[in-house]
Order: C-alpha cells, then sequence, then structure tokens
C-alpha cells in the first residue's frame, strides 16, 4: 500500500494545472462556478472542446490510433480532479465518450473515418435517443421502430425519445430502435445514426423545475434514414447499447465534483454570519459539513481504489454501480449545504432579471444559484440507471456470488 | 381531547379545497408564475370573497377566527393546491401587526386587507441577519417631530405588490438585542424607498428594499418605540404556523401524486409500487406524513399559550417539518424519477414549495438550536 501519487502522476498533475491555468478561459470558469449566475451556452462548450481538441486532451480515452491520448485510469481521474477544481466546463459526453467508443468497437472502418473527425473538429454535435415515454429504467422495452424500405436502402424511423440532454444544439443523434416485434425485447433492437436535419423529425424542449431547458422530446415521423447508418449488425444493438453504458459510467464518483463544490459551500459559510458568528463555526452546519467530507475522503480513495484496477487491465463490475450510488448521495448532500449556508438568499429564481436595478440578483456571497442547483441535481440519482436500479444489480450479482 | 374541527372550520376547509381544485390546477399557476406580476389578481379577490383573509383576523379585529388552528387550516389548502399568492405577508405577517400594535387611524386598514384591496409586507430581515429576528441593523432617527429611517431589508416578499410596508428599525440598543427594535407603517410611495424585486424559485415575488433617509411621520410608528420585539416574535410564530400548515398540504399533495404514480407507472411488466423498494419507501414518506400532521397541530393548538409554551412547540414543528418536508420532497421526486423533475409536472412546484419553506422564518438547524435553547430555560 502506498497512498501516494508517483513521480509521473505528479508531473502529469502539474501539467494539466498549467494548461488549465493558461488556457480555460475565465468567462467560462465563471460561468461554470456560477458567480453570474448564467448557464453555458453551446458556443461556450464547443469553444472548450477546441482549446481541447488543439491540446490533443478533447477525447483522453480514446485509443492513439483514432487520434486519442490514451490516457490510463489515473490520469483521467487527476484530470477530473483538476478540471472540476479550475471551474472549467465538462466535455460534452455523448459523442466523445458515448458514441465513439462503441463505433471504435462496433462500427465500420468507413463509419470511425467519417464520423470521428467531424466530431473532433466540431461539425457534429450528438445526442443520445435512448429513453422512451414507457422505457425509463426498462430501456429494453423501447418502441421506436425501424422498419428498412423495399429496396434495402433505408430504413423508416417512427417513435419518440426523451430525456434527450442538450438536444436543442445537437445535429445527429445515436439512438436504439427496434428492427424486430417478434422475438425477445432484448433480440430485436438496432443502433442508429440519425441526422437531425431528415424530415419528421420534431425536437420539442422540456423545461425542468429549475426553469432551464436542458433535457428535450424527440419526435419521429416516417424519417428516413441510410442503412448505412446501422451502426455494426441489425438487432444486436442491445449489446452496443450495454457496451456504451459502461462508458457513461466512467467518471460515475464525480469527486472532483464534490471537491470543488465542498470548497464552494467551506467558502459560503465562512463569509454567512449566523448569530453574530461566521456559519463554519456553528456547531449543527459544522456537524453536516463534517459528516459529508468525512463520507467524500473515504469515497475518493475507494474511487482511486478502483481506478487502479482499471488501471492495471481489471475491469469494474458492480463498483461502478456503488460509486455512482454513493457518489450521487454525497453530491446531493453537498447541494444541500450549499442551499442552506445561503440562508434567506437561496429563494430568489436565478435566472431571473432585477427590476429597478441594474445590480444582478442579491448574492452577497457570490453564491450563485445554489438553490437551482440543488433542484436540478436530484437528477443524479435518476438518470443513467436510477440509485433503485444499481442497489438492484449490486444485489444480483453479490448474492448470485458473481462477484 | 377532540381532534375533530369546529363546524365553522370544517366548512372553511371545505369551501377553499373545492375551490382551488377547481380554480387553481398546474396550468393555471404556471401561468401566473410566467406573469409580471407573480400573482393573480382574480384569485386574490375571490379567496378574499370567501372569507380566507377574514378567516385570519380575529373577531374583535373585524375578522372572524384568527387562531392557529384558523391560519392551520387557511394555509394546508392554499399549500395543497400550491397557490403561490402571498396571503401569509399581507394578512398574517403585516396586517397581524397592524392588527396588534396599531392604533384606530392605522386600524382602519384592517377591514381593505379583509376586503382584498389593500396588499402588505413586512421587511425585516436584512443580508447579514440569516433568521435571528433581533439582529436590526436599520437605523431609525428622531429629527424634530420626524422619524428618519436608513438600512437594507433583504428578500421582503411581496414588497412590489404592497401598498404599505411595515419597516423593522433600531430605535437604539446594538444588533442581537431585543430591546430598541421599533416597527413603522411606511407608505410604498414614501420618497427614499427603492424597491428591487425579482421572482421566487418557489413562486411569488419579493424585493431588496432600500431605505435612504426615509422621512416619516413619528404617527408611522406601530407600538410603542424600542419594544417591538415581542410583538415581531409573535407574529413570526403565526407565520412558522402558517408556513409549516402550507407544506403540510404540499407535502400531502406531493404522497397522493406519488403513491398515484406508483400504482400507475409501469416498467419490467409491473406497476413499479409492486416493487417492494419502492413500497417500503412509500410508507416512510406516509408515516412521516402523521407526524408531520400531528407538528402541525402542536404548532396550531399552542400559539394563544405562553412565550416559552409557544415558541417551544413553533421550533419543534419548524425542525420536525424541515426534517420530513426535505425526506417527502427527495424522495416524491425520486420515486417518480424523469418527470417530477419537470416543470409542467404538478409534483415539481409542490416539491419546490417544500424545499424553499426551509428559508423563511429559520431552518431546519436555527430551530434545532432554537429549541434546545428553550427546552434549557
Amino acid at each position: 500500500m502506498d497512498l501516494s501519487y508517483t513521480d509521473e502522476e505528479k508531473a502529469f498533475r502539474e501539467e494539466v494545472r498549467t494548461f488549465l491555468n493558461e488556457k480555460l478561459p475565465k468567462e467560462l470558469a465563471d460561468k461554470v462556478s456560477g458567480s453570474d449566475g448564467d448557464d453555458l451556452t453551446k458556443d461556450d462548450m464547443e469553444r472548450w472542446h477546441a482549446i481541447l481538441n488543439e491540446q490533443g486532451w478533447l477525447v483522453p480515452n480514446w485509443p492513439k490510433k483514432f487520434g486519442g491520448a490514451e490516457w490510463n485510469a489515473v490520469q483521467k481521474h487527476i484530470f477530473e480532479e483538476e478540471a472540476a477544481a479550475a471551474n472549467a466546463p465538462r466535455i460534452v459526453p455523448f459523442g466523445f465518450s458515448m458514441l465513439a467508443p462503441v463505433l471504435h468497437k462496433f462500427g465500420s472502418k468507413e463509419q470511425n473515418d467519417y464520423w470521428l473527425p467531424r466530431m473532433l473538429n466540431g461539425d457534429d454535435w450528438w445526442c443520445q435517443g435512448y429513453s422512451e415515454p414507457g422505457a425509463g429504467s426498462d430501456l429494453a422495452s423501447l418502441k421506436t421502430t425501424a422498419v428498412k424500405t423495399e429496396d434495402g436502402k433505408h430504413y423508416i424511423v417512427n417513435g419518440q425519445k426523451t430525456w434527450t440532454t442538450l438536444g436543442q444544439h445537437a445535429n445527429m443523434i445515436f439512438c436504439l430502435v427496434r428492427t424486430d416485434k417478434d422475438v425477445k425485447q432484448q433480440e430485436g433492437i438496432s443502433f442508429l445514426l440519425i441526422d437531425m436535419d431528415t424530415p419528421g423529425i420534431e425536437v420539442r424542449p422540456i423545461i425542468l423545475l429549475d426553469g432551464t431547458p436542458e433535457v428535450n422530446e424527440v419526435w419521429f415521423t416516417d424519417v428516413k434514414v441510410p442503412v448505412e447508418n446501422l451502426v455494426g449488425e441489425e438487432n444486436k444493438g442491445w449489446t452496443y447499447a450495454k457496451y456504451l453504458l459502461t462508458h457513461e459510467r466512467t467518471n460515475i464518483a464525480g469527486v472532483g465534483f464534490s471537491q470543488a463544490g465542498l470548497n464552494v459551500v467551506k467558502r459560503l459559510a465562512k463569509s454567512e454570519m449566523a448569530g453574530g458568528k461566521p456559519l463554519i463555526q456553528n456547531p449543527h452546519f459544522a456537524s453536516r459539513l463534517a459528516k459529508v467530507e468525512i463520507d467524500l475522503k473515504a469515497m475518493a480513495t475507494t474511487n482511486l481504489r478502483i481506478i487502479s484496477k482499471a488501471a492495471g487491465g481489471g475491469t469494474p463490475g458492480i463498483e461502478a454501480s456503488m460509486l455512482k450510488v454513493k457518489g450521487t448521495v454525497i453530491r446531493q448532500e453537498i447541494n444541500d449545504l450549499a442551499r442552506r449556508a445561503v440562508g434567506s438568499y437561496a429563494m430568489p429564481f436565478a435566472s431571473e432579471a432585477v427590476e429597478g436595478s441594474n445590480a444582478g440578483l442579491p448574492d452577497p456571497l457570490g453564491a450563485g444559484p445554489v438553490a437551482a442547483k440543488y433542484f436540478n441535481n436530484r437528477k443524479l440519482s435518476i438518470f443513467g440507471g436510477s440509485n433503485e436500479i444499481q442497489k438492484g444489480i449490486i444485489a444480483k450479482v453479490s448474492m448470485s456470488g458473481g462477484a | 381531547m377532540n381532534f375533530d374541527l369546529t363546524e365553522e372550520r370544517q366548512m372553511l376547509q371545505d369551501t377553499l379545497r373545492r375551490f382551488l381544485r377547481d380554480r387553481y390546477d398546474t396550468a393555471t399557476r404556471n401561468k401566473i408564475l410566467d406573469s409580471d406580476t407573480g400573482m393573480s389578481s382574480d384569485i386574490w379577490n375571490e379567496l378574499a370573497e370567501l372569507g380566507v383573509i377574514g378567516a385570519l383576523f380575529t373577531e374583535e379585529q373585524g375578522g372572524f377566527g384568527g387562531k392557529g388552528f384558523d391560519i392551520a387550516v387557511v394555509f394546508e389548502e392554499l399549500g395543497r393546491a400550491g397557490v403561490v399568492e402571498p396571503f401569509l405577508d399581507t394578512a398574517v405577517l403585516a396586517g397581524g401587526l397592524v392588527a396588534d400594535l396599531g392604533n384606530d387611524d392605522q386600524l382602519a386598514l384592517i377591514e381593505e386587507i379583509i376586503g382584498g384591496t389593500c396588499h402588505m409586507a413586512f421587511a425585516h430581515g436584512e443580508p447579514t441577519s440569516r433568521y435571528d429576528l433581533n439582529r436590526v441593523q436599520t437605523t431609525a432617527k428622531t429629527d424634530g417631530d420626524d422619524i428618519v429611517l436608513n438600512g437594507h431589508k433583504a428578500v421582503v416578499v411581496n414588497a412590489e405588490a404592497a401598498d404599505h410596508i411595515v419597516v423593522s428599525a433600531r430605535e437604539s440598543g446594538e444588533p442581537g438585542e431585543d430591546a430598541g427594535i421599533s416597527l413603522f407603517l411606511v407608505p410604498a410611495d414614501t420618497k427614499g424607498v427603492t424597491v428591487q424585486g425579482y421572482a421566487l424559485l418557489a413562486g411569488g415575488r419579493a424585493a431588496e428594499v432600500m431605505l435612504d433617509d426615509v422621512r416619516l411621520p413619528s404617527s408611522a410608528r406601530l407600538g410603542e418605540a424600542g419594544k417591538a420585539y415581542a410583538a415581531i416574535e409573535a407574529r413570526v410564530a403565526a407565520a412558522n404556523v402558517a408556513q409549516c400548515a402550507e407544506t403540510l398540504g404540499a407535502m400531502d399533495t406531493a404522497t397522493q401524486l406519488t403513491k398515484d404514480y406508483l400504482m400507475t407507472r409501469k416498467q419490467f411488466g409491473r406497476p413499479i409500487g409492486t416493487f417492494q423498494a419502492l413500497a417500503f419507501r412509500m410508507s416512510d414518506l406516509l408515516i412521516e406524513m402523521e407526524q408531520a400532521r400531528s407538528a402541525v397541530i402542536n404548532a396550531a393548538g399552542h400559539l394563544e399559550a405562553d412565550r416559552k409554551t409557544r415558541e417551544t412547540n413553533v421550533s419543534a414543528t419548524k425542525n420536525l417539518m424541515g426534517r420530513a418536508g426535505r425526506l417527502v420532497a427527495e424522495d416524491s421526486i425520486q420515486l417518480h424519477g424523469g418527470i417530477a423533475m419537470t416543470q409542467e409536472y404538478e409534483l415539481a412546484h409542490i416539491a419546490k414549495r417544500i424545499v424553499m419553506a426551509d428559508h423563511r422564518f429559520g431552518d431546519t438547524d436555527h430551530h434545532l438550536e432554537r429549541f434546545i435553547e428553550l427546552a434549557a430555560a
């Protein structure tokens, strides 16, 4: 046992830190830290992608032969930790870390040659067409159909996808569609790449409870998709979907986000006054803060243990599910502390303008929209396989002797 | 012991519940939330006609209620329907302080409040006071026959709509002392009053109220100079009863919606409520609902008691509601899944109301501390 990073890892951390210091635009970091309460625009996200691409760090998970950096798990962890601490925007994951690994493993050479460069240079913005109104936790019950035309050149797609994150920015969507209704659910699903500009596609925003249009419904009515856009084999989509979901779970613990969040809470609690003293000296608040920090310290080590195992070639199994559950519980608790910390100033609706003043919303502690974040992040324990689904997996695997 | 409502209160509850069920659905509320004023004057007037405001004042004040249980009955229904109109601010807080302390001229306003034609706000909290009621820094200085106010009041709910603002200010002593705090009835258009308004996350509007050399005649004072603290504490106790009852109503809606959803939403070929992991969590919510209902009864039933009994019960209730409310709001969302995260689904607003209630009149921890102090005293 040795809890220290190697010299190479330390040097890598320095390199990441220097890069972020020099290249991360301040206005982007300010938006991420919420100090001006604004959300990142599509241009902001694309700008950050381009900066990372220039450095060769946009797709650290890709193999070198596809133009990736091929970082190991510890390097990825170090980058994520530093990026969160510096308030760097998240890399939008749908193309780079969800679709791309599927193309690498199951796509044709033509598909890889065509789609990967477009992804890297920002020509395409991908979104994910998985969930449907009737298929959430039970994803395999999806009903969107794709029927091949008589000449065999196209699929005709009909149905509805939902919870499509940032679909409003996307020009491409990768979808799970049903190509065979007469077999076991999982065996009749295919994986299609669909151009969002095709006639018959309609995107409708879903406004979330914090007022943000982050997710969408996508409707397909007789949408014509060339058969070349099928990934892998017909009716094998479930295998690819499961492969993709293991990639959706990278950085699942969100240690970096939690550490950054905890620092914000500490800063708030030092400046907010309660009973004439800084809130951080209040025993009740301090106790809540300490408990979550203690949990986070342990989880960070769990995360590193699993990452080291993965770096050594082992494949994480139910540990990923465990990290998802613990990681989201901790992040949500930190969001709860942030809203508690600011007292009555959690009440203003952060996206509203202030009447009769040129100043922004009252935000004496520079906390940003902490209550909106608290509500928005209730999604963490719901999406990507709800925490209940994860617990089901943990129980099923561990009690059947499979782990 | 008798836990039944009186006939009058039962009637009020039935009438209100029916009216709001017919008139106040999610789409209606979302329209109100999007409006510039953040409230509907039609709803305000119709509820005033139904006697909602009158029920919040005693007979001698011109109303027909005003006791803890009257307040609880009204606000539980307002909370159940997620009503965003600020009855609490106009009637229970500001109107209540005028009714408790006002002279004959000032008391004339109560009739207008009950009739629905006068809006009020209570400007008390300040940027650094957090939840302490005695941490008033705003100053009131006597200048000849006048009084001059200076200070900054934070998150004053309903300040933009208010015709009159009840402002607390210190005439002597230091922030953190009970003695020396006075109240003033300030017409909203008085020179030197600046109202910077904004929408609230859980509906309604509030404002920062800036007081720059606001000059008032000394007749604007409510009650005696420097002795308003006890009245403020008592009115905030009533506001806590109102708010806890409102939260209870909202929690009831949240648990009903969740129960219905668990029995209708199917995944893996069966209603998700048939999965034991979810069924047990639903049971936990129902158990906490009974705790919450009893806690609100405790607070409402002791609102007319001596100070220590009243405040002990208020703090106990607010602490319990903070804990149970958070559980109900978070688990209702979780048990629903994504649908509960969307603006157009009723639970989204209801959950926000429940959680944001913890940010007014003292949060869970504030009232835990206060309960400990009161119990030790």
